[in-house]
């Protein structure tokens, strides 16, 4: 498979199927047994420090310190990457309805909180492609609208984004690409 | 959009476990407390014989020392590994070696440094001559940073095992073995009032060793535990 600019690759199939295994591949955290990755045209086995800057991962797990605040999470964790200012955080963070949790730590977040947060960390470090997966879970039916519109938005910028996802993702203005691992 | 540069990159990182390690009193002053209680045991083990108890103070000194640093090790990379901030970590596109660096200076800030600062005043009880404790100061230092280095290794490779924390042991304390000695040996050559310079020389040179090579050896082994 492959992924241009403003593509967006659905990834689906069963409990099981391999899904977040195929992510982590792509993310270079797994080395396959066969075929490999390219991204630009290189393998990222090349240079794995120049093809993390280029893209940003979303997992099972949010990536959060729970004894962080919100912002302190994205300062740290996207501080890493970019250089940021407190305004950029505290912008994102209304983006996404955070802006009353700024200063909670993320432990007494709720898990839909959580992925909001999660999400403002992968929207802060302004990478080209975004590989989330099951970026919907625990996100009420306000969230799921938010987060495809914010996808949709990367996709206008001409970003890519990889999702794993059991329901049809459904980005408004741009076609979905569905890519079956049964 | 402006990369962070990887030197910035590190200091963020050192000032974020600085940060986060300060949120857990517990864990900061478990070691030190852990020196402290050791090295006074032993007076009322052995004898209150200031005498006797100069001739043991620089074996008694490192093994608390040793034993004390290794008990912070565990929770290096541990708690980033459970909350997949560690993933975020090696996916940030910063060299991993760098990150590796800031996180074991910051692991040798909370848990050997204090170790250090606290070395004197536990040498004094053990009989060490006010002389000799410039040699204990220096020798602990360069000891608890080796050892730092080391268990950094031996912490990224236990990473993802349920019983890590034995295996963990087994594999750093043998390769602290020369620095056990030669340290201790320096105490001792400082309390008979002798120059102390080799064998500190000889631990700045394998601090200098494990610092080239360790940082390398935790990327490698970090990358091998995400998986």
């Amino acid at each position: 498979m492959d992924a241009a600019a403003s593509d967006c690759v659905h990834v689906a199939g069963p409990n099981g199927s391999g899904k977040t295994t195929f992510l982590r591949v792509i993310a270079g955290l797994l080395t396959p047994e066969q075929g490999s990755v390219h991204w630009q045209g290189r393998p990222i086995a090349s240079d794995r420090d120049a093809y993390g800057a280029s893209f940003c991962y979303l997992g099972h797990s949010d990536g959060l310190k729970p004894e962080f605040t919100s912002h302190e999470n994205l300062a740290y964790e996207v501080g890493l990457r970019r250089r940021l200012d407190a305004a950029m955080i505290d912008e994102t963070l209304a983006r996404l309805g955070l802006e009353q949790s700024r200063d909670q730590p993320a432990r007494s977040l709720s898990a839909g909180q959580r992925r909001r947060l999660s999400m403002a960390r992968v929207i802060l470090a302004g990478a080209p492609l975004w590989i989330l997966d099951e970026p919907f879970t625990n996100l009420d039916l306000a969230g799921v609208n938010l987060l495809s519109e914010v996808i949709a938005l990367h996709l206008d910028a001409g970003g890519a984004a990889l999702l794993a996802t059991h329901q049809p993702p459904a980005i408004p203005r741009h076609a979905v690409r569905r890519l079956d691992l049964a | 959009m402006e990369r962070t540069s990887p030197a910035a990159a590190a200091m963020l990182m050192y000032r974020r476990d600085l940060v986060l390690a300060f949120r857990h009193w517990d864990q900061v002053a478990q070691p030190v407390v852990f020196f402290a209680m050791v090295t006074t045991l032993f007076p009322l083990a052995l004898s209150p014989e200031l005498g006797e108890l100069r001739q043991l103070a620089g074996g008694v000194l490192w093994v608390a020392a040793l034993l004390a640093a290794l008990l912070g090790l565990e929770f290096l990379f541990r708690a980033d590994h459970a909350d997949g901030t560690l993933e975020q970590m090696l996916l940030s596109g910063q060299p991993l070696a760098l990150l590796a660096v800031a996180k074991g200076a910051a692991h040798w800030t909370v848990c050997g440094l204090p170790l250090v600062l606290v070395s004197p005043l536990l040498a004094i009880s053990l009989g060490v001559p006010t002389g000799a404790l410039c040699a204990v100061m220096l020798s602990l230092a360069l000891g608890t940073g080796i050892l730092s280095a080391l268990g950094a290794i031996g912490a990224a490779l236990t990473l993802g095992l349920r019983r890590g924390s034995m295996l963990l042991s087994l594999l750093v304390l043998p390769l602290a073995m020369p620095a056990l000695i030669f340290g201790a040996r320096a105490i001792d050559m400082a309390i008979e009032g002798e120059a102390a310079r080799g064998p500190l020389l000889l631990l700045a040179a394998m601090l200098v060793l494990v610092l080239t090579l360790a940082p390398l050896a935790v990327g490698s082994a970090l990358r091998i535990s995400a998986e």
